[in-house]
């Protein structure tokens, strides 16, 4: 193992979602060595799970095929998945990093065939639809995964699943004695950029989302659009199934609040606004959605997109933070309780199907970071010559749209370019 | 290159082996396709199926190399070599995954194969590998059009990765608009008070900067070029000019504040206490830390009223219809200014939405709750004069009261109007030769399309894309902060940096004669051949970015580092003088034609699908996944775009009997998704017409249909196709089988 895959004009970029994937391909089409690590088995992070983007309606995957296809043709840039940081010491333009990459227990001879799949019979929890359904224990993550290549779930190792899976390979992909490795590297700058997640919905009691089925988080309700996912891309309500016709959405869940997050988190308004789109889209006039929120943010031009919802017959803003909901036992239907602020009017209405527009909460801790970094209060790092080379890009940054995250990952790129340029110039 | 040779290489793993006879498809390549070099492998993208190939193209010198395996989004690090051409044919996906295993299928499924077998072979043979041997500009520096906190920072940002830049400000100072602010809003925590602006910081930067030239009191009256030989005028206001040359543009040429005597409902004009932002910040600047006094008569301020989204996010007449981004933020700094110096001070800021995004964002709103600045959802709906200062009369929505109040001075927070220039879409450019400076013009460029990047929406240059927002429909030229979208410092700062990468990004490309996004690494470029062309225009026209240019005989001048590779040329032109090296009128066109064409009469239709390689044809793929079906008389061709379709496929298609034929293309219009921005709707425009085609050969126009598919239609592309399959069915057979 003397194969050199870094050096100190490399850039290391950390998360492989759209903003490491943006800034690891700006840099390596600018002509420079790259290394990108993921966490996960795959790319794509975050917006490979979300079914189309405000304001446009397009597909995520559609941009994230352009980038893969920029990924699979690019040599500058090297991907390692499954691997995460576990350790930074030096200084900018030259540190040492420990990276620390989980067996996949399926090697690159995978054609993706699906032979082991079908093979096997033990199924988990499937992390890209938040749980809500089962996969297998093979399995590729999700249909435009990247690398194409298939995942053993290290808990069937030692299980019957696990010979099963080897079995039914026919070009010796399946290795289940894969072990743990980690791999030292060098590398002149580094680029954060290991974004969000999902606010734990069940610390905001009042809203009851561990107690009531038909209370969701935004981004579950998501996955309900994808034909693939939990419910074939229908809006349901989770605990009978039915079609859920009139939904509340729930701003600022967890977010702009001492108790929780204080930041806002910028998507939830744009994101919850289109949400209400994608139930006129399935139940035509029949639908319909109220909106329990303090401010709408819908800034700069795309507030045209919130013009338009809001002439939308069947969407209802009501300004009010909802503050509490129990559940109606007859119908199963979540009960919001709270004081419309436009006029103070106090309501107890029903709904078929409550979804938070949940905040979003940088992914490492503030006491999970490999080196010292300079964070806000909120957790987002920021940018301050005390970070040396580690400069952050997208949600590890702030709570951002899809569109200025890719600004700031863009923004690193040159960045980290800065620093390897003048390594390559101290070098000659 | 050296003499063609095509070696072909089939694959039986994957249930290849099971499903097909490889070795007649093995003869087929030999025979039909043509290739030197045919060989089978059980499990082709192994090591050993490698190291196979590879040996040919080291020993055997072949150099067009055609994989029978899986579909070309699959194993791409596998099946990676250098110097050699690459033609997948998709047995898997397109084949087997697709076809029901059934034995009376068989036979059908074997044809399927067969042809796209041939299809690769086809393609091989008249694709070459691009020799990257056109116009290489090789110039490393950089052109910033606009001396605001954007252009300032895109320069520094630039200069600091080792590019030499030249900065145009067309007034005598830089800083901007941020330049005639007291404070700005906090770009680093705590985001609680208002700080310096980063104009002094910045000004120093550039005067130590060695390679950073700075020209005054100046504007572009002319850009000339592409990436990596841009050449511009820069004329100074005493009308002398430079010319400079240049790798790469970025126009930073910001906004202008909207102009509030157009709001004298809102008492702006007539009184002099009601002021816009911008002289709120003159008024700071004056005060300097101490009592802010009103413009009537010098009174200390001791009662201030915001309204928000003045002459904004309204749909009415000479109102902007768009949200300013940053006037939520600007109006509680401008609060603080009171509130800082005096606490006492009555300040109330009335607006309907709070828009403070992000950490710091809602950490200098709270901070400006802590400080005691009063919010209040309400809508104004006039200012008129009081006994002792302007009278506000609004709605209050949380009491849901009409109310009135008097302050000693009402600032209306207005919005901001981009600086791009001309409207190409309403403002032509000149004929060839008569070209004319515009004194509107930021750019001047002297394009065939117009003299400025297009506007997207309200007057911005923004991209379309939401996962590309630098993509500008201007190779090369890149625009960022406020002139792109409407924004606040803190994000023009990103945007600017981000730029100046795109900018180092396209110059470096340039270098080596390759595309840009989102073709890049492509070293092709589009070959003209002038003796057949016929002067029509329609390339120059429908080129979406703007890279064709016409000389004075309105021949077409190709700029070949403005191109894209989309192929919209090459679809639009009517007597096919415009192709590729690795994407021409011949490699798919002699790939429809290689398809072998049963007799009318042995019922089996033929139908030809024309995918957008980006999201159609991934569909179809991922369909296959998924274990969709299709018919078995379909034969797909990816396509760079759809609007690189030329008719000429499809008339080839229908006399060479095809019985139906399926395009599969992007969302068009407002919200299109075509990645090459206008390739889908070109494609639209030319299908439409091509009725007539249908007419004159006496064919059912059912026979063709276009469709917008998205990526994510893995279930309704199959079923598109075999729409047509049954449309097919009904309408009987093409008589044009020969």
């Amino acid at each position: 193992m003397s194969e050199v895959i870094a050096t100190n004009q490399t850039i290391l970029v950390v998360g492989g979602g759209i903003s490491g994937m943006t800034a690891a391909l700006e840099a390596a089409e600018c002509g420079k060595q790259v290394l990108l690590v993921e966490k996960n088995p795959s790319v794509g992070g975050r917006v490979s799970q979300l079914y189309k983007y405000f304001p446009k309606l397009c597909h995520p995957k559609c941009g994230l095929e352009i980038n893969l296809r920029r990924l699979k043709g690019n040599r500058d840039l090297r991907l390692m998945t499954m691997t995460e940081v576990s350790g930074v010491t030096g200084e900018a333009g030259n540190y040492s990093v420990t990276l620390t990459t989980r067996p996949r227990y399926i090697n690159d001879n995978c054609t993706s065939c699906g032979d082991c799949a079908t093979a096997v019979e033990g199924e988990y929890d499937d992390e890209y639809n938040y749980g809500m359904k089962k996969r297998k224990a093979a399995y590729l993550p999700f249909n435009q995964a990247y690398p194409e290549r298939y995942v053993l779930d290290s808990r069937a190792i030692g299980t019957a699943d696990a010979e099963k899976a080897k079995a039914a390979c026919k070009y010796g992909a399946v290795d289940l004695d894969m072990q743990e490795q980690e791999t030292t590297v060098t590398v002149g700058a580094i680029i954060w950029a290991t974004g969000w997640k999902p606010y734990d919905a069940a610390k905001i009691q009042p809203y009851g989302y561990d107690r009531f089925p038909n209370v969701i988080t935004s981004v579950e309700f998501e996955r309900m659009l994808d034909p693939f996912g939990p419910t074939g891309g229908k809006i349901l309500r989770p605990s009978d199934g039915k079609e859920a016709k009139d939904v509340a959405f729930i701003q600022c869940a967890g977010s702009r609040d001492q108790n929780h997050l204080k930041h806002c988190s910028r998507i939830c308004c744009m994101a919850s606004l289109k949400q209400t789109t994608y139930l006129r889209e399935q139940y035509g006039d029949d639908a319909k959605a109220t909106v329990y929120y303090i401010d709408i943010r819908a800034i700069d031009r795309i507030d045209d997109f919130y013009q338009k919802v809001q002439n939308d017959t069947n969407v209802t803003f009501t300004k009010s933070k909802v503050a509490n909901i129990t559940q109606d036992k007859e119908t199963g239907n979540p009960v919001l309780h709270g004081v419309d602020t436009e006029g103070y009017h106090r309501y107890s209405n029903p709904h078929e199907l409550v979804v938070l527009a949940i905040g979003m909460e940088p992914s490492v801790p503030a006491n999970g970071f490999p080196m010292d970094v300079v964070l806000n209060e909120e957790g987002f790092v920021e940018l301050d010559e005390a970070n040396g080379a580690f400069f952050a890009a997208g949600c590890s940054a702030d709570a951002l749209d899809v569109n200025r995250a890719v600004q700031s990952a863009t923004a690193s790129a040159l960045r980290a370019i800065q620093v390897v340029n003048k390594v390559a110039r101290a070098e000659g | 290159m050296a003499d063609m040779k095509i070696g072909a290489y089939i694959c039986k793993g994957c249930g290849l082996g099971e499903r097909l006879d490889c070795d007649d498809l093995a003869s087929i390549a030999k025979r039909d396709g043509k290739a030197q070099v045919v060989q089978t492998h059980d499990f082709l993208c192994s090591e050993e199926g490698i190291k196979l190939i590879q040996n040919d193209i080291d020993n055997e010198g072949v150099n067009r190399v055609v994989i029978g395996a899986c579909s070309r989004r699959a194993k791409s690090e596998a099946f990676r070599f250098e110097n050699v051409t690459l033609s997948r044919a998709n047995l898997r996906e397109g084949v087997i995954w697709i076809r029901p295993d059934e034995d009376e299928l068989r036979e059908t499924t074997q044809e399927m194969a067969a042809d796209y077998v041939r299809m690769g072979c086809a393609e091989a043979k008249f694709q070459t590998l691009p020799a990257s041997a056109q116009e290489k500009g090789s110039n490393d520096n950089i052109l910033v059009v606009g001396g605001g906190i954007t252009g300032m920072t895109a320069a520094i940002e630039a200069a600091k990765a080792g590019y030499p830049v030249t900065l145009v400000e067309k007034t005598g100072r830089l800083g901007g608009a941020v330049g005639q602010m007291w404070k700005d809003v906090p770009a680093h925590s705590p985001y609680t008070d208002p700080v310096d602006t980063a104009v002094a910081k910045l000004t120093a930067e550039i005067e130590a900067a060695s390679n950073i030239k700075v020209h005054l009191n100046s504007v572009i009256t002319k850009t000339s070029g592409a990436p990596g030989r841009f050449s511009a005028d820069i004329s100074t206001e005493s009308g002398s000019t430079t010319t400079e040359n240049f790798g790469a543009i970025i126009q930073s040429s910001g906004a202008t504040p909207y102009d509030a005597s157009q709001l004298p409902e809102l008492g702006y004009g007539k009184s002099k206490d009601v002021i816009d932002r911008v002289e709120m910040e003159q008024l700071a600047i004056a005060a300097n830390g101490g009592p802010i006094k009103r413009p009537s008569d010098g009174k200390e301020v001791k009662k201030v009223t915001f309204v928000q989204c003045a002459g904004q996010r309204s749909e009415k007449e000479g109102h902007l219809n768009y949200c300013s981004g940053d006037c939520c933020l600007t109006s509680i700094k401008q609060a603080m200014y009171f509130k800082d110096q005096n606490p006492d001070i009555e300040t109330e800021i009335l607006y309907t939405d709070l828009r403070t995004p992000g950490a710091p964002g809602e950490d200098f709103y709270r901070s400006g709750q802590e400080k005691m600045v009063t919010f209040r959802k309400g809508v104004v709906s006039e200012v008129t004069a009081g006994n002792n200062g302007p009278l506000v009369k609004f709605k209050d929505l949380i009491l849901d009261e009409e109310l009135q109040e008097e302050a000693d001075l009402v600032v209306l927070a207005t919005g901001m109007v981009a600086n791009s220039g001309v409207d190409i879409d309403t403002v032509p450019q000149n004929e060839p030769g008569q070209w004319e400076v515009s004194v509107d013009s930021i750019l001047n460029l002297n394009y065939r399309q117009g003299k400025d990047l297009p506007h997207l929406k309200y007057g911005f240059n923004d991209s379309h894309f939401i996962c590309f927002p630098y993509e500008t429909r201007r190779t090369g030229i890149y625009s960022c902060g406020p002139v792109r979208r409407p924004m606040d410092t803190q994000q023009a700062i990103e945007d600017a940096t981000g730029a100046a990468l795109k900018a180092i990004q396209a110059l470096e490309s340039a270098k080596i004669g390759s595309a840009a996004h989102p073709r890049s690494g492509d070293l092709s470029y589009p070959i003209f051949r002038k003796e057949g062309c016929t002067q029509c225009k329609r390339c120059t026209v429908e080129c979406p970015f703007g890279a064709i240019d016409e000389d004075e005989k309105r021949f077409p001048v190709f700029n070949e580092s403005r191109c894209r590779r989309c192929g919209t040329c090459m679809g639009a032109c009517p007597v096919r003088v415009i192709s590729f090296e690795n994407y021409s009128v011949d490699t798919v066109g002699q790939q429809l034609k290689i398809v072998d064409m049963p007799d009318e009469f042995d019922e089996k239709p033929r139908i030809l699908v024309l995918a957008c390689e980006n999201d159609a044809y991934p569909a179809l793929d991922m369909g296959a996944q998924q274990g969709n079906t299709y018919s078995q008389w379909a034969r797909v061709i990816p396509v760079r775009c759809l609007g690189s379709v030329n008719t000429i496929w499809i008339t080839d298609a229908l006399n060479s009997g095809y019985d139906g034929i399926v395009l599969m293309g992007c969302q068009k219009g407002e919200n299109y998704q075509c990645h090459f921005v206008k390739g889908s709707e070109m494609a639209g425009m030319r299908m439409s017409k091509i009725d007539d085609t249908l007419k004159t050969l006496n064919l059912e126009k059912e026979r063709i249909s276009t469709y917008e598919v998205a990526i994510t239609d893995i279930d309704r592309a199959p079923r598109l196709i075999n729409d047509m399959a049954e449309a097919v069915e009904k309408m009987g057979m093409s008589p044009f089988k020969f």
